[in-house]
C-alpha cells in the first residue's frame, strides 16, 4: 500500500511511520504546517508547530528513508479548527480543538488530498486500534477500538471521523502496551525524537494561556457574574473565557452566603453573563447531543436502529471514564440522547464531545449541546 | 596505489531522471581529480615552508585560471565559500563601503527577482543599517525595467550606493540586460554587482567586457564542489570586509585558503567555459525538446519567462519553467518523484512550506498560479532520456495533481463550519 504517515515531529508518528515503513508499505512522510503566522511559531518543542518539530520530522524521515514533505494546512486550520474554537467559547460553549482538528485537518483535508495524490491510507501515531470484523454476510467492516494502554488511548477524539475515514486510517501503535515501549522501539531505530517530552497544550495556544488567546482575538467584554438568583457577585472581562464547571480565576470579591465554593454553571453568550453556584447544580444525568456520527456496522450489529434504546458507555472527556448508560439515536435527526444509568457526572459542557462504547469499541460519537438533571439530586 | 574514484556524474543504478542541474551538477571529472589530488596534500597557502608555498602555487594558478577563462586580472578573484557569501560580500561589502566615502549613499537598487542571497543580505541592511532598498520591476518574462533604473538614478543618483542584477535567473531563465544596467549606472558613477551563478557555463561571460564592478561565480553550479565561489571585484571598487581575521584576499575575506576546493572550482570554470558553446547548443536542442514534450503531455501547462522559439537569446540553455494550473507545486513534486523524475519548484521554502515563487510574483502572476510551478533545469550529464521520461510521466502527474488540487481548493472555498447549537 502507498502510506503517508502525518509526522508531527513528535516521537510517536515517527515510530508510527517507521511501524508503517517495516510492514512493508511504500511510505512518504508529510508534516503538516498549521500556524498562519509563523512568528508565532513557538521555539520549544512541546507542540506540533514550531520549526523545531518540522525539522524533527524530517529528520525521522531521513533516518527512515522515507521522502518527506510539508503540507500547507495553516489556512484551512484557521478556518475551522481555530474559528470553531473562538466561536464555540464565544457561543458559551467549550470546544475541543483536537477533535475538530481531527474532524476537519487530519482526517479530511490531509485524507483527502492523499488520496488524490494515490494514496490508499493515512497513518498517524494516534493510541487507538482498527478491528476488521467479518460479517455474516460475508463482507468485512473495520471497527475502531481503544488502544490497549488505556492511559494513551485517544479513540475518543478520533471518534468524529466515523466509519468511511476509517477505512483510509491506520494507527500502528494502538497495540503498544504503554509510551515507554514506544519510546524504546524509537530509541532501538535511532530516532532522535525518542526522548522528546509528551505535547499536552492546544499547539496554537501559546503557553497553555487559553484566556489570553481569546482576550487577544475576541476582545474584551467586559460583564457581571451573578448567582442564580441573579444577584451580582462579580465582573469579567469576557463570558467567553469561562466554561461550565469551572471553579479557580473566577475573582469573586466575597464568599458565597453559605460559604461554600461556588462554579461556573452557565455561560450566558446572549447577555454576556457568567453565573455561578454550587457543586450540585452541576451534576446532570442526561446528555442531549447533536451531529452525531455512527459507526453504522456497530449499531446495525447491535439490532439497535434509530430511536430504541440500547445499553452503553459514555466518555465526555479526552481522559475521562467511561460512564454506564442507556443510548438512543433520535429518529429522523441528526441527535442523540444518553441517560446516564451508573452515576451522575459532573460538569458536562456543551461543545465538549460525548462519544458512546461498547467495552472497547466506539460505536459512535456527538457533539453536546445540551445536559441537565432528571433524576432528584441525591444528598 | 590511486584511490579509487567513480568516474564523475556516472548516474548511481536507476538514479532517475535528475532535471534539477540548476540546484546543484555534477563535478566534472577534470574537477574531481583535481580536489583529490590536492586534497592529498598539507599546506596552508599563508605559510612561508614548502608546504605552505605548494598550496599558495596551486591557489594562484587557480586564480589566474578562473580570471583568464572569466575575462578578469587574477587580482580581482577573491574566493569564498560559494554563491551565498560571494553575494553578501557583495551587497554588504560595497554598500559599507560606498557610505563610508559618502554617508548619503543609503540607497540600495535591487531586481525584483534576484535570488534570495542578494535579496536577503539587501533587506538585513534595510534592518540594521539604514539601507533603503529599492526593487526594480520586472516585465513579464522576468526582465528588468530599464526605464525604472533610469528614473531611480536620474532621481537619486548621489544616494545610491549600488545597484545589483543578476545575470540569469534562476528560476525562469531571463538573461537580463546587464550591459545596459551598466551603461546607465556607470552615467551616474554608481557601481553595479551581478550574481552570475547560473550564467557562467552556459552563456558567454566576460567580467571586463560586460564592465560590471563584481560578480559573483558559484563552484557546485559549473561542475565544481560545493561549498566554493569567487566574488570578482575591480581593485577601484570600495568594498569592505564581511568576515574579519587572518586578512587573507586581500583582507575582504578573512579564513584559510581552501586549496583542494579552489583548484576544483578553477579546473570546472576552465572546463566550463572552454566547453561552453558546443555544450550550450546540445543543452539548447534538448531544452527545446523538452519544452516540446512537456507541452504535448500537458497542454494547458504554461512555458514562464522568455519564448526560446521567438526569443533564444534570451534565455538560458539548459532552463525550463512551466506553471500547471490548478496543481500545486509540491504535488507535482511528489507525483514524479515517485515515477523517478527530480524536477525542483524553484522558489525558496519557509520551514519547509513551499512559499510562491517571489520571482513569479514579480513578473505579475496571481498567487494561485505562481504555486503550480515546476522548474526543470539541465546539465552536462543530462540526457534525451531524461526528457523521454519525464514526458512519459507527465500526463498522470498532472492529472493527480490537479485532482488533488481540486480537493484543497474545494475545502478552501467551503470550509466545513462547525455550527454551534444552542447554550447549555
Amino acid at each position: 500500500m502507498r502510506v503517508l504517515a502525518a509526522m508531527s515531529g513528535g516521537v510517536d508518528s515517527a515510530v508510527a511511520a517507521a511501524l508503517a515503513v517495516e510492514a512493508g508499505h511504500d511510505v512518504v512522510g508529510v508534516h503538516m504546517a498549521l500556524s498562519r503566522n509563523r512568528d508565532q511559531f513557538r521555539t520549544g518543542s512541546r507542540g506540533c508547530c514550531s520549526i523545531e518539530d518540522a525539522g524533527d520530522a524530517r529528520r525521522a524521515a531521513d533516518v527512515l528513508g522515507i521522502p518527506y514533505y510539508v503540507w500547507d494546512l495553516s489556512e484551512r486550520f484557521e478556518d475551522t479548527v481555530v474559528a470553531d474554537f473562538l466561536a464555540e467559547y464565544e457561543a458559551g460553549r467549550t470546544p475541543n480543538p483536537c477533535v475538530r482538528c481531527n474532524e476537519h485537518i487530519k482526517f479530511e483535508a490531509l485524507l483527502d488530498k492523499a488520496t488524490a495524490l494515490g494514496f490508499d491510507a493515512v497513518a498517524t501515531g494516534h493510541y487507538a486500534q482498527v478491528v476488521t470484523r467479518e460479517l455474516p454476510d460475508g463482507t468485512t467492516a473495520r471497527e475502531l477500538h481503544r488502544a490497549t494502554d488505556a492511559e494513551k488511548d485517544q479513540s475518543y477524539v478520533l471518534a468524529v471521523m466515523g466509519p468511511e475515514r476509517l477505512e483510509r486510517a491506520m494507527f500502528p501503535l494502538g497495540g503498544f502496551a504503554s509510551k515507554a515501549e514506544v519510546r524504546a522501539e524509537a530509541a532501538r531505530r535511532g530516532l532522535s525524537v525518542s526522548a522528546k517530552p509528551d505535547s499536552y497544550d492546544i499547539c496554537f495556544v501559546a503557553d497553555g494561556d487559553t484566556r489570553g488567546f481569546l482576550r487577544d482575538r475576541l476582545g474584551s467584554r467586559p460583564g457581571v457574574v451573578v448567582d442564580t438568583d441573579g444577584a451580582v457577585v462579580g465582573e469579567h472581562d469576557g463570558a467567553y473565557a469561562y466554561t461550565v464547571g469551572q471553579r479557580r480565576g473566577l475573582g469573586l470579591g466575597r464568599p458565597a452566603a453559605d460559604g461554600r465554593p461556588r462554579y461556573v454553571v452557565d455561560v450566558r453568550a446572549d447577555t454576556n453573563t457568567v453565573v455561578v453556584g454550587p457543586a450540585e447544580l452541576l451534576t446532570v444525568d442526561r446528555i442531549a447531543g447533536e451531529r452525531t456520527v455512527w459507526f453504522a456496522g456497530a449499531l446495525a450489529a447491535d439490532g439497535a436502529g434509530a430511536g430504541e434504546w440500547f445499553d452503553a458507555q459514555v466518555q465526555v472527556r479526552a481522559h475521562g471514564a467511561a460512564i454506564g448508560a442507556r443510548v438512543r439515536a433520535v429518529p429522523g435527526g441528526a441527535g442523540l440522547e444518553v441517560a446516564l444509568t451508573e452515576r451522575p457526572l459532573r460538569g458536562v459542557a456543551a461543545g465538549q464531545s460525548v462519544v458512546v462504547y461498547r467495552g472497547t469499541q466506539v460505536l459512535g460519537q456527538a457533539t453536546v449541546s445540551r445536559a441537565w438533571r432528571a433524576a432528584p439530586v441525591a444528598v | 596505489m590511486t584511490t579509487p574514484v567513480l568516474p564523475a556524474g556516472s548516474p548511481e543504478p536507476d538514479a532517475g531522471a535528475y532535471l534539477d542541474h540548476a540546484a546543484t551538477t555534477p563535478m566534472s571529472p577534470a574537477a574531481l581529480a583535481a580536489y583529490v589530488a590536492e586534497a592529498g596534500r598539507v599546506g596552508n597557502a599563508s605559510s612561508l615552508h614548502a608546504a605552505g608555498r605548494g598550496a599558495r602555487r596551486a591557489v594562484e594558478e587557480a586564480r589566474e585560471s578562473v580570471a583568464a577563462a572569466l575575462g578578469a586580472r587574477p587580482s580581482e578573484v577573491v574566493f569564498t565559500a560559494g554563491g551565498t557569501e560571494a553575494d553578501n560580500l557583495a551587497i554588504k561589502g560595497i554598500f559599507w563601503g560606498r557610505r563610508r566615502g559618502d554617508t548619503r549613499r543609503t540607497r540600495v537598487l535591487v531586481s525584483a527577482v534576484e535570488h534570495h542571497a542578494v535579496l536577503d543580505p539587501a533587506f538585513w541592511l534595510a534592518g540594521h543599517a539604514g539601507a533603503e532598498i529599492v526593487l526594480l520591476p520586472v516585465d513579464a518574462v522576468g526582465r528588468v525595467d530599464l526605464e525604472a533604473l533610469r528614473a531611480e538614478l536620474v532621481a537619486h543618483a548621489e544616494e545610491i550606493a549600488l545597484v545589483s542584477v543578476m545575470w540569469a535567473n534562476n528560476e525562469v531563465g531571463t538573461v537580463q540586460p546587464v550591459r545596459d544596467v551598466v551603461r546607465l549606472a556607470h552615467q551616474h558613477g554608481v557601481p553595479v554587482h551581478t550574481d552570475a551563478v547560473q550564467a557562467v557555463g552556459q552563456l558567454e561571460v566576460d567580467f571586463a567586457a560586460s564592465g560590471v564592478d563584481a560578480m559573483t561565480v558559484s563552484g557546485h553550479k559549473l561542475g565544481g564542489p560545493i561549498g566554493v565561489g569567487a566574488l570578482l571585484a575591480r581593485r577601484d571598487l570600495p568594498l569592505e570586509a564581511v568576515l574579519h581575521g587572518g586578512g587573507q584576499e586581500r583582507g575582504v575575506r578573512s579564513g584559510t585558503l581552501d586549496a583542494p576546493a579552489i583548484r576544483a572550482f578553477a579546473a570546472a570554470v576552465t572546463d566550463a567555459v572552454a566547453h561552453r558553446p558546443e555544450r550550450a547548443a546540445h543543452l539548447t536542442a534538448l531544452r527545446d525538446r523538452l519544452v516540446a514534450g512537456v507541452r504535448a503531455a500537458a497542454p494547458d501547462a504554461v512555458l514562464r519567462g522568455p519564448d526560446p522559439a521567438t526569443d533564444p537569446a534570451g534565455r538560458l540553455p539548459a532552463n525550463a519553467h512551466f506553471t500547471f494550473p490548478g496543481a500545486e507545486g509540491d504535488s507535482l513534486l511528489y507525483l514524479l518523484d515517485s515515477a523517478g523524475v527530480q524536477a525542483s519548484t524553484g522558489s525558496a521554502c519557509q520551514a519547509g512550506v513551499p512559499q510562491p515563487s517571489h520571482v513569479l510574483l514579480a513578473m505579475g502572476l496571481p498567487e494561485a498560479e505562481a504555486r503550480g510551478a515546476l522548474r526543470f533545469s539541465l546539465g552536462a550529464t543530462s540526457t534525451a532520456a531524461d526528457v523521454e521520461r519525464l514526458v512519459a510521466a507527465l500526463p498522470q502527474v498532472v492529472a493527480r495533481a490537479q485532482a488533488a488540487g481540486l480537493v484543497s481548493a474545494s475545502l478552501a472555498a467551503a470550509p466545513a463550519r462547525t455550527t454551534p447549537g444552542g447554550a447549555a
